[in-house]
């Protein structure tokens, strides 16, 4: 069974091949509890899901919006260790957890844990790889080094606001997938997606050597429609994290309750 | 070779950590920098408003009742940002990254703020060059310092009370980098001390090392060599590093920053970030910071509002590891004598921060060689304080 990079990578062309976009839903690992993360992780993965990216709780997550710093604030008090997040995906693969999964936070929980550690840990567990958005090309080289000999996928960021030619390098030291920020600004913004937003991509597909996915503020299987022919794969936060927000007295309704979401999601992927 | 490198690191400290949306803006903010820095306009400019607006140069004060009540073996001089306009050196920076924003074509102004002092200084000069201000400040800091809440507004600026995390310092940074990621291209983001992605550090610390510069040509009159040692407090460390930058080749010239000890260095409640912190990534750079086993940042706290921060600049952090300069830390109580001892020999009072610098001369004073010269960056007046201290003396005297 391939894991890491490639297999984030071939998830997604495969969903391709079937005349789809890869759907990439997120959730926040421990909101609202561990155990809860444990049931969701099966939902997204019945409804759907191609890969699942899972967010690592930081106690300043400035590239957040209010949903999902909520989110980070009910996990962070159960105080979540990286190790505790391995041991929960080691032993989703032993069980036979098939779809990959990335893990998305910012660099200092995984800088103090020891980056070197942190990708060894994350192979032999079978976490396929991360996204650390507040670390941009200039200051990713360690990481992409380490990354690389663990074989894990090595997210970058590229946005709106990052020139063509920037774009193209980021996309070149990029594995798995290099994912498009949609707008410029934070995760979960209400506002309308820009109108060039697909011929960006277009272009962003064009020079990158690993698939485009497209993400912050898509929130409706609508978006996800217009989108899908344009996008390799489609990233849905937000959306998700607001519905286990709002439904969080209802623990044992959770994984139903997110998993019929994202299945309309999932069929919105199709071109 | 000068520092930063081209990354904007220290060392292994400092650099880009920020979200890719925000680079652009930052390659752009680093070169029109670098083209302002040498340009004559600019310069004369800055100067200007220098002299003319914020009260420079500020005097080099001899401070002779000081000296004597310590011993008298020594000669300490107060360099005296707390007689500038607004009333502590958070100015010099404003002024000249409000003209560069201006100069930029930037009409929108954010800036964060906590014990408000900052902000003050944004709006002041956002005022004077005619931009809109906006200051992100954590909720409980706009309950604290209800008054600069107030004289921020009267300046014409907008302050948005933050509610996110500790609802203090870091989260109103937090949330002014979410304003710039989303307004990045019409917004300029007025960061407050020697803190945050390069160029902020190297920038800020450029503004600041007016500060440096002057002392040093005072001293040089005043006693016709360089000093012994200078003090200054460490909160982001701008006042230190903007003091400390022109001596920094000078070898003998020992420098000391002095952090908050708050209530103890064995609680969880100081702010003694280079003391007891340990490296890791906040607010765009690598620095040391307070956090716990995970790498979450925790709180900080002073009696002064403007040390009251988990990170600090990455040139300390770099200075710490080279030994080129010191890290001490004094407690509450301690910044409390100092603040008193200030006033009643000198009748000067400090800004609750300074008062750190000067408690801290106080306690190794006995140690200094006779004839030692020290000098002390009097970062800021007192004003702002002295209802704080009132009601912090009330409490001690009925416990
Ligand atoms: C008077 C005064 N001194 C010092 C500081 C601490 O900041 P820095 O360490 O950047 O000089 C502040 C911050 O608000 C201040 O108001």
């Amino acid at each position: 069974m391939t894991r890491g990079a490639q297999a984030v990578e071939k998830a997604i062309r495969e969903a391709n091949k079937r005349g789809e976009a890869a759907l990439i839903p997120f959730i926040e690992g421990g909101d609202p509890d561990f155990a809860a993360t444990e049931d969701l992780l099966w939902a997204l993965a019945e409804a759907g899901a191609d890969v699942i990216e899972l967010g690592f709780p930081f106690s300043d997550p400035l590239a957040d919006g209010p949903i999902i710093q909520e989110a980070a604030q009910r996990a962070l008090r159960h105080q979540p260790t990286i190790d505790q997040f391995l041991d929960l995906i080691a032993r989703l693969r032993q069980e036979g957890f098939k779809v990959p999964v990335v893990i998305m936070g910012y660099l200092n929980p995984f800088f103090r844990y020891g980056l070197e550690a942190f990708a060894q840990n994350s192979h032999q567990s079978g976490l396929d790889g991360a996204i650390i958005p507040d670390l941009p090309l200039e200051e990713a080289k360690p990481w992409l080094k380490i990354a690389r000999k663990h074989r894990l996928a090595s997210i970058l960021l590229a946005a709106p606001t990052t020139p063509s030619e920037r774009l193209e390098r980021i996309a070149r030291s990029s594995t798995g997938f290099l994912y498009y920020v949609s707008i410029t600004g934070i995760t979960g913004t209400k506002e309308a997606l820009p109108e060039e937003l697909a011929l960006k991509l277009d272009l962003a597909r064009e020079v990158s050597p690993v698939p485009v996915a497209v993400g912050f503020g898509i929130s409706k299987p609508e978006q996800v429609k217009a989108l899908s022919p344009h996008a390799d794969a489609i990233v849905v936060g937000s959306a998700i994290v607001k519905l286990i927000a709002e439904h969080e007295g209802e623990k044992s309704k959770l994984p139903e309750i997110v998993g019929r979401f994202v299945k309309e999601l999932k069929e919105a992927t199709r071109r | 070779m000068p520092l930063p490198d081209k990354f904007g690191h220290f060392g292994p400290f400092g650099g880009r950590y920020v979200p890719e949306t925000l680079m652009p803006a930052l390659f752009e903010l680093e070169e029109a920098y670098r083209h302002y820095k040498r340009d004559k306009v600019f310069k004369k400019e800055l100067d200007f408003y220098f002299k003319t607006y914020v009260g420079r140069p500020t005097p080099l004060y001899p401070a002779r009742q000081l000296s004597k009540k310590l011993g008298g073996h020594l000669k300490i001089y107060l360099k005296r940002e707390d007689l500038t306009h607004t009333g502590a050196h958070k100015i010099n920076n404003t002024i000249g990254q409000v003209l560069l924003a201006q100069k930029m074509g930037k009409k929108r102004i954010i800036a964060e703020t906590g014990a408000g002092q900052h902000g003050v200084a944004t709006a002041t000069a956002a005022a004077l060059l005619g931009l809109e201000c906006i200051v992100y400040m954590g909720a409980k800091d706009t309950v604290r310092q209800e008054m600069n809440v107030f004289r921020m507004e009267l300046l014409g600026a907008k302050v948005v009370p933050v509610y996110s995390g500790t609802q203090t310092l870091k989260d109103a940074i937090n949330e002014a980098i979410r304003d710039w990621v989303t307004n990045v291209e019409t917004t300029y983001y007025v960061i407050g001390s020697v803190v945050g992605p390069h160029p902020y550090p190297m920038m800020v610390r450029d503004f600041q090392s007016v500060i440096g510069k002057e002392t040093r040509k005072q001293i040089l009159t005043a006693e016709g060599r360089l000093p012994d040692v200078l003090i200054a407090c460490v909160g982001g460390g701008s006042n230190a590093m903007g003091f400390f930058y022109p001596f920094v080749e000078d070898q003998m010239v020992k420098m000391i920053g002095v952090e908050a000890a708050g209530a103890g260095l064995d609680t969880d409640e100081h702010s003694a970030t280079l003391t007891v912190g340990e490296p890791g990534v906040l607010h765009g750079m690598m620095t040391y910071l307070l956090q716990d086993k995970v790498g979450q940042i925790k709180g900080a706290h002073s009696v002064a509002p403007g040390l009251d921060y988990p990170g600090v600049g990455p040139e300390h952090a770099f200075f710490k590891e080279t030994g080129r300069a010191e890290y001490v830390a004094v407690d509450d109580k301690e910044a409390l004598s100092g603040f008193k001892l200030l006033s009643e020999t000198e009748g000067i009072i400090p800004a609750l921060e300074s008062a750190h610098a000067v408690a801290y001369l106080a306690n190794i004073a006995e140690k200094l060689p006779k004839g030692t010269i020290v000098v002390v960056n009097l970062s800021g007046r007192g004003d702002k304080d002295v209802a704080a201290v009132r009601e912090y003396l009330r409490r001690k005297s009925d416990d």
